[in-house]
């Protein structure tokens, strides 16, 4: 019996007055992973495309996965690092138990590092997922709408941005703000006007400071600080930090940070696909690229006595912290940017700009990705319009 | 020059007067519909901020602070408990003022505000802003500076509710939050967003 058969056996017990009636939602996002739905728009104008919110969403899930695979391995790598460092045997808890049983801790073994960056990682994002997936569909079967796949993409991208060292309550917690108030009070992926992955990440930050930022949170073992790269650069200067670790480092993301963002390379392994297929729309890249660049050799040129930021290279802004992993993923997502092809130009420089001007004027937070994507959201739609406005302008003045 | 700038960008983003003081929040509210009037009421909020905070200023320095008349001789005199009252009557014939004005010369936006302009004159966003000049004691030029400062504050906030808004009419929110509710929720994220600034130390 074809899977097909079996699907199609079941769904009259779906529908209204079936006996799982509510239940329907979660048939039906089943049925969607599996086969193409047949609705087709029903009014006349209509592009034919094989591609759907679904398809697209579930190609930027695989595109985290270069980005979550090298995670993985260098929050293992950091991990291993530091125990034989400190002469510990190996990590505590549970995690250790399990580790002691499956690997040993040698930080040159590719396959040591995968495996215990993988008993932090996997844990996280098997929280997020489960815990997101609730909500995501108990609101479906509540609200009649349909289990999205944009969900996939926001628990991979949220457990990619939580420091390794986060206990999983607060993973939970995150994720249910983001997914609860950031996007099914306004009715659903498409309907909210933040990103729900980040509305989560700056609740958990602003509620629990001490697990989210500082020094002590980016390396998995207790009692060990380290700080990132765009601490160092903030306290210390540009050049205390190139003598710490090379820009290739930082490129290549053997470094410390939150666990999918260190990787320049392998962000942009998957962000060349997305660029490639068009999911993530290259005004908005540039538009951020740009807006850093410009801002940052501004400051540059302004330089500071004080303030060791000031002199900290667009270069060395675009591989530390988490400027690329948000340039690609979170910039990007259709929903709460801006529309208008004009309007994706001003988003993203307005991001870039703003992150810049976090990271270096405003000395409580090291990093600015976060904030200035949010920042950007707010007025997103505000550029939507101005934009729609002098498009109308200009044409009344061509009549 | 350079202090007057970041006092300037101070009151603007990083005490916003509606997303980090939360003040001025009944026309935030009810005015955010529609982007066109959001800016015109905003620009209002502007002017008088920029007229009735230095003016407020003069009346402060002058008249009732403590030993403030000691240009008429009374050195011992202290008329601040009058601040309230002097404030609120200042605020209202300015904005008395201005609704006339828009009447005669830009009745569409006139109608378009229609009975929130008078309401300005309850705005807590300009009583704040009259409260906060006399309690950091800022000078003639200072008030002026921060009176324009925390409208334009104002003013981005609204017109970005606005667009927020306007969005949000594509949006299913439940029946129990729309309106109101689902506002009160958005200011929150709004606010969430203008966090960045804060800890900024100019």
């Amino acid at each position: 019996m074809s899977l097909r058969k079996i699907l199609d056996g079941m769904e009259p017990h779906f529908h209204k007055g079936g006996k799982w009636e509510s239940w329907y939602a979660l048939y039906e996002a089943v049925d969607t992973v599996f086969y193409k739905p047949s609705d087709v728009t029903k009014t006349t104008a209509h592009v034919r495309d094989g591609i759907d919110l679904k398809r697209m969403m579930i190609t930027v899930w695989l595109c985290a996965f270069p980005a979550m695979f090298f995670g993985m391995y260098n929050t293992g790598l950091q991990a291993n690092i530091v125990l034989a460092d400190m002469g510990m045997a190996g990590v505590e808890g549970w995690r250790g138990a399990l580790a002691a049983m499956l690997t040993a801790h040698d930080a040159s073994s590719i396959w040591d590092n995968m495996i215990l960056g993988a008993l932090y990682f996997l844990p996280v994002y098997l929280t997020v997922f489960v815990v997101g997936g609730f909500w995501e569909v108990l609101f479906a079967m509540k609200r009649g709408h349909e289990v999205n796949e944009g969900f996939f993409v926001t628990s991979i991208l949220f457990a990619l941005i939580l420091p390794p060292s986060i206990p999983l309550w607060q993973a939970a917690l995150g994720i249910s703000f983001g997914v609860v108030i950031g996007k099914e009070v306004f009715g659903g992926t498409g309907k909210n006007f933040l990103n729900p992955a980040l509305t989560g990440r700056a609740f958990l930050f602003f509620a629990y400071p001490g697990a989210m930022s500082g020094d002590a949170v980016w390396t998995a073992v207790d009692g060990y600080t380290g700080a990132t790269a765009l601490s160092i650069a903030s306290s210390q200067g540009i050049d205390a930090l190139a003598q710490q670790i090379t820009w290739f480092d930082a490129f290549f993301g053997t470094v410390q940070g939150s666990m999918g963002e260190t990787s320049t390379l392998a962000i942009f392994i998957g962000g060349a696909i997305l660029l490639a297929t068009g999911i993530a729309s290259l005004r908005i890249v540039i538009g951020v690229f740009l807006g850093m660049t410009v801002t940052s050799l501004l400051l540059n040129a302004i330089g500071s006595d004080t303030n060791p930021m000031f002199a900290l290279p667009f270069y060395w802004h675009l591989v530390i912290g988490g400027f690329a992993f948000g340039m690609i993923f979170m910039a990007t997502d259709p929903v709460s940017a801006s529309m208008t092809n004009k309007g994706k130009w001003i988003y993203g420089a307005l991001i870039g700009f703003m992150v810049v001007l976090i990271r270096v004027v405003n000395p409580a937070f090291p990093e600015g990705m976060m904030l200035a994507i949010l920042f950007a959201n707010l007025f997103a739609p505000l550029i939507d319009h101005f934009v729609v406005q002098s498009n109308i302008k200009r044409r009344l003045a061509r009549v | 020059m350079e202090e007057l700038l970041s006092l300037f960008v101070r009151s603007i983003f990083i005490e916003n007067m509606a997303l980090a003081f939360f003040l001025g929040m009944c026309t935030f509210l009810a005015i955010s519909k529609k982007v066109d009037a959001a800016l015109g009421l905003g620009i209002a909020v502007v002017v008088v901020l920029t007229i009735t905070v230095p003016v407020n200023n003069v009346i402060y320095t002058y008249l009732l602070a403590d030993g403030a008349l000691v240009w008429a001789g009374l050195p011992d005199v202290d008329l601040s408990f009058l601040g309230l009252i002097s404030y609120i009557g200042v605020i209202a014939a300015i904005v008395q003022i201005m609704e006339m004005v828009l009447d005669k010369y830009f009745p569409p936006l006139y109608n378009a505000l229609g009975v929130f302009l008078p309401l300005i004159t309850v705005n807590c966003a300009i009583m704040g802003a009259a409260l906060f000049m006399v309690e950091r004691d800022y000078n003639l030029v200072e008030s002026t500076v921060f009176g324009a400062g925390s409208g334009v504050g104002w003013a981005l906030a609204i017109t970005a509710l606005a667009g927020i808004r306007e969005k949000m009419k594509y949006s299913d929110v439940p029946d129990g939050l729309k309106g109101l509710g689902i506002t009160f929720i958005t200011v929150g994220l709004m606010s969430l967003g203008f966090m960045s600034f804060g800890g900024i130390d100019l």
